[in-house]
């Protein structure tokens, strides 16, 4: 025998997205990447494996590195949520994007949002991260261009003080 | 086929008296929901059957770690990157500071609750070994009252537990005996991070000189429910650590552990693997002896 399907009815959920404040109308269980890319337009945030094993769906959660994909949208209301999208004031922005481009740290670029993100994250904690620090904070997300050691290198080369052409 | 989430309810009470107000109304009708990285990736590929949710989390109650003068509670709901930060855990518990860092990738520690590992009981979750070696006790709670229950009694079998339906996982107590021990802990997959272990083990050891005065041991991955290895503990206690030892204890490991083959791994390979875990361990315990 099948559970008896409960028909759900949509909220209004607030929150602030790249530092605007935001109202959406959505069922509670729709995912937090769903709504980002299908209410909201941001698509910088992608659906990989849907399942929180790649981080391709990465976004900042109050601060906290997240799977957007395993959030119901209801558990975000009242957050502030930083997408890719929102990340271009960053002060770490410049650096990674010209170490990402300089270490050949993207290819087909699926991947690179959670990247930049997941490194953010870290080095927001850890200003000057050891190869292992590097490793072990973007060791949720998974690419399948570069075998990992250009991205590594750009962190880590986004993190050292650039020397003067 | 992909959820629809038209055809699921999520509601949240924000307070632990509303939560188990809900469960005491109709306690098959709910599950509850807090970081979402078991609940959500079933609910993801349409596997879910739970069609009516209850959000636990950012309840308070459930997020807190209290410092007591004998003991720890950590909160249902604390996360895993809440249990690495915990300098008291960390200290006093490093087998389980040490799991949560294995636990997924830090995305996933950021969610992911020890609450939630517990109600999951899956036998190969990183986090468990080290609650059985720490003597942990749960608080179990409903709109009925409170129990607290010993940790090491609440899988009755695969995947089943002590949890009834009203209930929930309130904390976890730590006894604070444990921190002059030496621990050792060691996770064995296809890769540290993300992937589920093959075997991983959690163990306390105290020596005498060359003699091991008391020894605890538990692995994940090895029986339908995370082990502790009384037997083997049994004949290891108050024994001069000698290769003979070692290799006895390898033996009754491996008479004492129930594991299977399955996508991630073999029996007869878990089965080595478990011998050798403990044998490293009687290893650094014997060195740690020698130098004492």
């Amino acid at each position: 025998m099948s559970p008896p399907v409960a028909k759900s009815a949509k909220s209004e959920v607030s929150f602030i997205v790249n530092g605007e404040a935001k109202k959406v109308l959505a069922y509670p269980m729709e995912r937090l990447l769903d709504v980002l890319r299908n209410h909201l337009g941001l698509t910088g945030a992608k659906e990989g494996c849907g399942e929180g094993e790649c981080g391709s769906c990465s976004v900042l959660l109050d601060g906290m590195l997240v799977n957007s994909c395993l959030i119901p949208v209801a558990q975000a209301d009242g957050a502030s949520i930083v997408t890719i999208e929102g990340m271009s004031a960053h002060a770490m922005m410049k650096p990674l994007q010209e170490a990402f481009l300089e270490c050949g740290g993207a290819q087909c670029g699926i991947c690179t949002p959670g990247m930049i993100l997941a490194a953010v994250h870290l080095l927001e904690k850890k200003p000057a991260p050891a190869l292992a620090d590097i490793r072990e904070g973007l060791a949720g997300n998974l690419c399948r261009c570069t075998g990992y050691m250009q991205i590594f290198e750009a962190v880590s080369r986004a993190t050292r003080p650039r020397v003067a052409q | 086929m992909r959820a629809d989430p038209a055809e699921y309810k999520l509601v949240s009470p924000h307070n632990l008296q509303g939560v188990l107000s809900l469960l005491a109304g109709d306690p098959s009708h709910w599950l509850p929901i807090a970081g979402g990285t078991d609940v959500m990736v079933l609910y993801s590929a349409g596997k879910l059957p739970n069609r009516n949710l209850i959000n636990i989390w950012n309840i308070p109650e459930l997020r807190q770690i209290e410092i007591f003068p004998h003991e720890i509670r950590i909160g249902a709901a604390c996360t895993y990157t809440a249990l690495r930060i915990h300098e008291i855990v960390s200290r006093e518990f490093p087998l389980l500071a040490t799991a949560a860092s294995w636990t997924g990738g830090i995305a996933n520690q950021n969610r992911g609750t020890l609450g939630g590992n517990i109600a999951n009981a899956s036998p190969a979750a990183d986090s468990l070994p080290a609650l059985l070696v720490y003597d942990a006790e749960l608080t179990l709670i409903s709109a009925r009252g409170e129990r607290r229950v010993a940790y090491r009694n609440f899988h009755t079998g695969y995947k089943q537990t002590l949890l009834a339906a009203d209930e929930l996982i309130r904390d976890i107590s730590l006894p604070r005996r444990f921190s002059g021990y030496i621990s050792h802990a060691r996770k064995v997959g296809a890769r540290n991070a993300q992937a589920i272990s093959k075997v991983c083990l959690a163990a306390l050891g105290q020596m005498a000189g060359r003699t091991i005065h008391d020894i605890r041991l538990a692995l994940g991955s090895v029986a339908p429910v995370p082990l502790r290895l009384k037997e083997t503990e049994r004949m290891l206690t108050g024994k001069r650590i000698e290769p003979a030892l070692v290799e006895a204890a390898r033996k009754i490991v491996s008479l004492e552990i129930r594991p299977i083959d399955d996508i991630r791994s073999t029996a007869r390979y878990r089965s080595v693997v478990a011998g050798n875990l403990v044998a490293e361990f009687l290893e650094k315990l014997a060195a740690e002896g020698a130098n004492a």
